[in-house]
């Protein structure tokens, strides 16, 4: 960082914002080398957003000029919209059971592999991480859960004789939400995984030998006490990317559930979204779905911040 | 670097007495068994993707093939010649969106990545909050606005539709801002604007390479999610759709083609590992400075 008195020079009587001028015309080039990026995060990310929380106070459907109606999108949703409910009760168990689970899954992992040698390291979180970036792999699952006997599962489920007839998972209201929860987990150890294993990598080592001479006597306390404090920031990254997996969730049920899914059994408000906003073009409506989604995801993210301040105390 | 690793491991073992071999024991047992549940549906799609016909239909389903054969892609193949559009077209779709979408991500994160990071404009703080807050709420909360201003732009039905927002996604620049943050000296900035060196020419000769891995990072992430791009809101036109789509089109008729799915499936997935597999290292390097800040 450049020292700010460098070559705007500071004049004693100068106000803040005459200060801030002269900073701003001294570093403009700043602004012009992130306009590009900016244009364009604003126009398809902050504007979006923003803009989400004005319409979503109109009954704006894209054809005629929008009404202002007040809160009357909020009410109908809550109170009219039985599928709303239905779709926020799943979203946040999704994200209740997808969410903590990978998140510790993701650390653990990356915990135990990280005293193995680089090699064995390198190999083992390439079998963790594959399921993440492989795409559409999920599809897979289509057949290992096929509905028929030569499905994976129910091939051996009736080879054993544990079944007379073959299970339909993705019809079943008792499978659908567990298979997908499992699912999701399994293609969970992404982003936060990778940043956690670089986080443990790029520990201090003399701090856990002082600890040792401090009396730690076994890894348990070595983790609270030396390593999770020393990983707060990589923590909070972490649950960040996991926070936004977990409330991301949709496409996984439409892949292999359809959409809806049986008796809107893994209906999420992602798909809530998509049927207000992209089928019926209600955008108004849409736009609230919306807000309530984004009010979620910030509490969830204050709540889990709050909760990683607390670690090794 | 390996003979510095080395020495500091034994001397690990013999500083920090804080293991327990029941303890090590266990974690191996865990590690593997969920290394397993991790790795089986990935090896059965590969399985399934050298299986004959017969013994796809095989009761109960194997493990294993008898007899592997490359029936399953050479019928892809021929599925893909078949299609209305010609297949060619979906891959360049593909490649082209990919290519296009990555590029303009990693010059315009690394010129934003810069400034944010090295350059003591007001405001700087602001816009780099911002793009945390953003990695927090994801992209489902704007998408309904965000279709409407890419149909006000006019760019439905065009490849700038998914190009454009491409270029402004966070999680690249969040990396790249962090990485310069630790591993770019302003010492050797300063020398360098001593020298008369303007501030692009700084930030190309000096700061960019500097941060090769980050570069890498942030075209892998770009790369897997332009790869695996789908089906689109934004794109109606048959000849603009991607690879991706085709594939999920062309075998959603039915089990008889479970073969070619799984080829299908095995052909998507081996690009973005094979990619990562040769990254990997400089990947966990940009990691290493992912941390976010208080």
């Amino acid at each position: 960082m450049a020292k700010k008195t460098k070559d705007a020079t500071y004049n004693g009587n100068m106000t803040k914002a005459q200060w801030t001028w002269l900073l701003m015309k001294r570093y403009k080039i700043g602004y012009f080398m992130i306009a590009p990026f900016m244009i364009l995060f604003f126009l398809f990310t902050v504007i979006p957003v923003v803009a989400s929380i004005f319409v979503s106070l109109t009954d704006y459907n894209m054809l005629q000029w929008p009404n202002w109606v007040g809160l009357n999108n909020y009410i109908t949703l809550f109170l009219d919209d039985d599928l709303f409910i239905i779709a926020l009760k799943n979203t946040l168990l999704f994200a209740v059971a997808v969410g903590p689970a990978s998140y510790l899954l993701s650390f653990c992992v990356a915990w135990f592999i990280n005293e193995l040698s680089p090699k064995m390291r390198a190999f083992v979180t390439l079998i963790f991480y594959a399921p993440s970036i492989s795409g559409g792999a999920y599809t897979i699952f289509s057949y290992i859960f096929a509905s028929d006997s030569y499905g994976l599962v129910n091939g051996w489920l009736l080879k054993f004789g544990l079944i007379d007839s073959p299970i339909l998972f993705f019809q079943n209201t008792k499978w659908v939400m567990p298979l997908c929860i499992a699912i999701a987990l399994w293609m969970s150890l992404g982003t936060a995984f990778l940043s956690f294993i670089a986080g443990l990598q790029g520990l201090d080592r003399s701090q856990f030998e002082a600890a040792a001479v401090d009396g730690i006597t076994n890894r348990w306390q070595e983790l609270w006490y030396v390593t999770l404090p020393n990983m707060k920031s990589q923590l909070r990254f972490g649950a960040v990317m996991a926070i936004t997996g977990s409330f991301g969730f949709g496409a996984v049920v439409t892949a292999l559930a359809g959409n809806p899914s049986v008796e809107y059994c893994a209906y999420t408000i992602a798909h809530h979204l998509e049927e207000y906003g992209g089928s019926r073009m209600e955008v108004g409506y849409a736009s609230a779905i919306s807000f309530v989604l984004f009010l979620i995801m910030v509490g969830a993210n204050m709540l889990v911040q709050k909760l990683l301040a607390k670690v090794g105390e | 670097m390996t003979v510095k690793t080395k020495k500091l491991r034994t001397r690990r073992h013999t500083v920090v007495l804080s293991r327990s071999a029941g303890g090590d024991f266990g974690i191996t047992i865990f590690l593997i068994i969920l290394g397993v549940i991790m790795f089986l549906p990935l090896y059965y799609v590969v399985i399934q993707s050298f299986k004959p016909l017969d013994e796809l239909f095989y009761y109960p389903p194997k493990f294993y093939v008898i007899n592997p054969t490359w029936d399953n892609f050479t019928s892809l193949f021929t599925l893909m010649s078949e299609s209305w559009v010609p297949f060619s077209r979906y891959i360049f779709n593909t490649v082209f969106i990919t290519f296009c979408g990555t590029l303009g991500n990693l010059v315009l994160s690394s010129l934003c990545a810069y400034a944010l990071s090295k350059i003591p404009f007001p405001g700087r703080k602001f816009f780099f909050q911002l793009v945390e807050k953003s990695l927090m709420i994801g992209s489902t909360v704007g998408s309904i606005i965000t279709f409407i201003i890419i149909s006000w732009l006019g760019l439905m039905d065009n490849y700038l539709a998914i190009i454009l927002p491409a270029w402004s996604s966070t999680l690249g620049l969040y990396l790249m801002k962090n990485f310069m943050d630790s591993n770019v000296t302003t010492s050797i900035l300063e020398s360098a604007r001593l020298d008369g060196a303007g501030e692009f020419r700084t930030f190309w000769s000096i700061a960019m390479p500097m941060v090769k891995p980050a570069w890498l990072t942030l075209i892998i992430y770009s790369f897997q999610g332009l790869w695996n791009s789908g089906a689109s809101i934004f794109i109606h036109s048959e000849e603009l759709k991607t690879l991706n789509y085709a594939i999920t089109q062309i075998l959603s008729a039915g089990i008889v083609r479970s073969g070619a799915q799984a080829a299908s499936g095995v052909i998507m997935m081996a690009v973005p590992i094979i990619v990562f597999v040769v990254s990997q290292s400089k990947i966990i390097e940009t990691m290493g400075t992912s941390g976010m800040k208080d």
